[in-house]
């Protein structure tokens, strides 16, 4: 529902990093308890620079897993439900250590200013 | 520019950047030999900000003016007709003797929460995001600073956001408060918690409201407390009817323990 959203931050973000190069490629890296829709994503982000200065621009997806930690057992499980437990011992004493990534991770802009 | 470089208070500010724009290092680096890469000519660049970077700087902007202000804030958020407006009825007529009320409401159009609010004794500034932001289906920070000229912050103890009803988004955005709380209704039934997970992280208390319906509902309780402890386990939850008032009175001691905690 807030893709759209999300992409003008995204592009606002790419702009200023930029540095008036042609950005070729960004990638994002997105966890998997964020509530985000890569398809919808995608589409706005089309919607959104096309005609702009990122015109053609690739937006890249990186999917990042799920995964608790175990104080208990010191076991790692990756998690589809965002139910905390762990999955080798049952212990509800696990920590989050990805799912919850947000990031612009890097771009892809040209060596020389256009 | 985009939708986050909105400045509602209508003040122009340059932007904060984590460079300076002396290219010196760079341009020599360009101007050198490119034998070795000229079949890219593209470089790969760490950015490796969080998207939602620029919202979160006028989330702090928003913090610094409550901290300036001395008004502790809570985020208040559900689906649409959980009853965030009857809870906030309740509250502005049991806490207005006992501490300085404001609400900030926020809606997509319309001001009948805010007509519904006004009149009580508590200041009401409305923000639709229809008027100017893109009928946005949550507030942001951006938002919630265009509202915040039409308070009496200095006069405020608590402020009290009531966020667009929506059970996605809103949990997405920090508008600068110092706490969150979500109202779920029995009738939404017990598997929210699962399915909008973000949300119910996202909050420090749950008020389960509409507890007057539980003789008509097969809502199974104890179900809904797992699935909330399954995916928040340090949330706190009240158990309300703001349509009678009971439970309120917890929710309001919340509400005190949480401005007193925040000063």
């Amino acid at each position: 529902m807030h893709e759209l959203a999300l992409c003008q931050a995204i592009v606002d973000t790419v702009s200023r990093h930029a540095d008036g190069r042609r950005v070729e490629r960004v990638e994002v890296r997105i966890g998997h308890f964020r509530q985000v829709v890569p398809d919808s994503l995608l589409f706005s982000w089309d919607l959104l620079v096309d005609g702009t200065e990122l015109s053609g621009c690739a937006l890249a997806i990186d999917h990042v897993p799920a995964v608790v930690e175990c104080a208990a057992c010191g076991g790692a499980t990756t998690l589809d439900l965002p139910v905390l437990v762990c999955g080798s011992c049952g212990s509800t004493e696990v920590e989050l250590v990805s799912g919850e990534e947000f990031l612009i991770a890097s771009i892809d802009r040209a060596k020389e200013v256009c | 520019m985009g939708r986050f470089h909105r400045h509602a208070d209508g003040t122009v500010h340059t932007h904060d950047h984590d460079h300076d724009h002396d290219h010196g290092d760079d341009l020599r680096r360009d101007v050198g030999d490119h034998r070795g890469y000229v079949d890219t000519g593209t470089e790969r660049v760490a950015v490796l900000e969080t998207i939602l970077a620029e919202n979160d700087r006028t989330a702090d902007a928003n913090r610094a003016e409550f901290a300036a202000a001395g008004v502790v804030t809570v985020n208040l958020m559900s689906s649409p007709g959980a009853g965030k407006t009857t809870l906030l009825r309740r509250t502005i007529t049991t806490l207005g003797s006992r501490l300085r009320l404001g609400i900030l409401e926020g809606d997509i159009a319309t001001s009948l929460d805010a007509d519904e609010l006004s009149g009580l004794g508590a200041p009401v500034a409305l923000v639709n995001t229809e008027a100017g932001f893109g009928g946005e289906c949550h507030l942001d920070a951006t938002m919630v600073r265009s509202g915040l000229g039409r308070l009496p912050l200095h006069d405020l103890d608590l402020l009290i956001i009531e966020n667009v009803g929506n059970l996605v988004c809103p949990a997405e955005f920090d508008v600068g408060q110092h706490a969150r709380a979500m109202v779920s209704a029995v009738t939404e039934g017990e598997e929210k918690p699962l399915k909008y997970p973000v949300m119910f992280r996202a909050c420090d208390l749950v008020v389960v409201n509409k507890i007057d319906l539980l003789p008509h509902l097969d809502f199974d309780m104890e179900r809904f407390v797992r699935n909330v402890r399954a995916v928040n386990p340090a949330a706190r939850l009240v158990f309300v009817s703001a349509r009678t008032g009971e439970g309120v009175g917890e929710w309001c001691e919340w509400l005190l323990e949480t401005q007193g905690r925040a000063l």
